[in-house]
């Protein structure tokens, strides 16, 4: 997607400050700037691309399939139970390329953010009660981190489990903070491998934005994912 | 079970700082009630709200819902889009709904741009909750 394309869209977004259109010239002004700043510091600087969304919808899988398509090695456990990630994780140097274009990111693996925690659900899926409770006391800390290190992102994949319903408070605020922030957002909607996958609904649901369906698990589609990248952070 | 909505006046939040809003609207929601706030918080106190409430879960408190209304804006028409447009430039953040329900009492929110669902725990589970 062009760049312009890509400011309007964010310009559009649900719930955008108003603002932001009366002081349109200002950011004119202020992206100018940043892309002259940017260009200095571009070879030095690492881009950090942000792996962000609700827990359980395959951020650390698809931090996983990068890590080892690009660096041979894993990143982070999975599970089928909530809250797994609890601290943020981060690969420096990811490499990648496509033809003749090349990509270098520090990729940032996240806990899942989520506005409640009760252990008592780590309970009923069959872990200790004392460890729930800690699990559960780590988690509520992972999230407050992954919401603290939104200002640092450059770009961010929002990953969603295109099982589940997308229309959530937690996705549009996740999403709404990127906009406010000026960070390129690309959604993914993972799991396209399940029949009960709806990417139609997750396309619906963010009708702004480029959504794009892979199975991380199985790796289906992450080379398109890989081509999405370099027009997100280009 | 008796559930207890408290109306908060967008007035009573329009000139407090961020974290004083946060800091009402979670005192009541903590008190078991449910927040209907007239209007929205700014995107930047959604996520603050959120990471308020991580500070404070408990074993009492388990944390929020927390569901936005804006009309019109989202979907619909152009003409409608235009209105929304219009409206919002006129009463900016004072548009919309936001419903914030402490976890022990809301299960979910869903959520449409016109309408929002409250999902309630049900209260058997609650009284088994307690025993343990
Ligand atoms: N079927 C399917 N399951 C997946 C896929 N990606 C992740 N999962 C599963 O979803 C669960 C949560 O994955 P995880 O990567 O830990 O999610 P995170 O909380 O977002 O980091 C695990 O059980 C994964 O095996 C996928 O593409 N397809
Ligand atoms: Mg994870």
């Amino acid at each position: 997607m062009p760049k312009k394309a890509a400011e309007k869209k964010r310009t559009e977004m649900i719930g955008e400050d108003k603002k932001e259109v009366g002081f349109a010239s200002f950011n004119i002004l202020r992206k100018f700037i940043d892309k002259v700043i940017g260009s200095i510091f571009k070879k030095k600087k690492h881009i950090k691309l942000g792996l962000y969304g609700p827990p359980n919808g395959g951020k650390t899988t698809l931090a996983n399939r990068i890590c080892i398509d690009w660096l041979g090695e894993e990143m982070g456990s999975v599970s089928a139970i909530p809250h797994e990630t609890r601290e943020i994780q981060v690969k420096e140097q990811v490499n990648i390329k496509s033809g003749k274009k090349e990509l270098s990111f520090n990729l940032v693996d996240t806990p899942g953010i989520a506005t409640k925690i009760d252990y008592e659900d780590f309970v009923r899926k069959g872990i200790k009660k004392t460890d729930a409770k800690k699990r559960a006391r780590e988690a509520t800390k992972g999230v407050i981190d992954a919401i603290k290190w939104l200002d640092d992102m450059d770009a961010v994949l929002v990953v969603l489990d295109a099982t589940k319903d997308p229309y959530t408070q937690v996705n549009i605020t996740i999403i709404g903070n990127l906009v406010a922030r000026n960070i390129p957002v690309l959604v993914v909607g993972n799991k396209i491998d399940l029949r009960k996958a709806d990417l139609k609904g997750i396309e619906a649901a963010f009708p702004q934005y480029d959504v794009i369906g892979i199975s991380a698990k199985l790796g289906k589609n992450i080379d398109k994912l890989y081509e999405a990248l370099f027009v997100l952070v280009d | 079970m008796s559930l207890t909505l408290q109306f908060v006046p967008y007035n009573e939040i329009e000139g407090l700082s961020s974290i004083g809003r946060i800091n009402k609207l979670l005192k009541i929601a903590k008190e078991n009630k449910i927040v209907l706030l007239e209007g929205r918080l700014k995107k930047e106190e959604e996520a603050e709200l959120i990471k308020t409430t991580m500070e404070e879960i408990n074993d009492d408190f388990k944390g929020i819902e927390l569901g936005v209304i804006y009309p019109g804006k989202e979907h619909g028409d152009l003409l409608k889009k235009l209105k929304a447009g219009f409206v919002e430039l006129m009463l900016g953040d004072r548009v919309g709904l936001t419903i914030i329900g402490p976890a022990s009492i809301v299960k979910e929110i869903k959520k449409d741009p016109n309408k929002i669902e409250l999902l309630t725990t049900n209260p058997t589970k609650i009284g088994k909750k307690k025993k343990r």
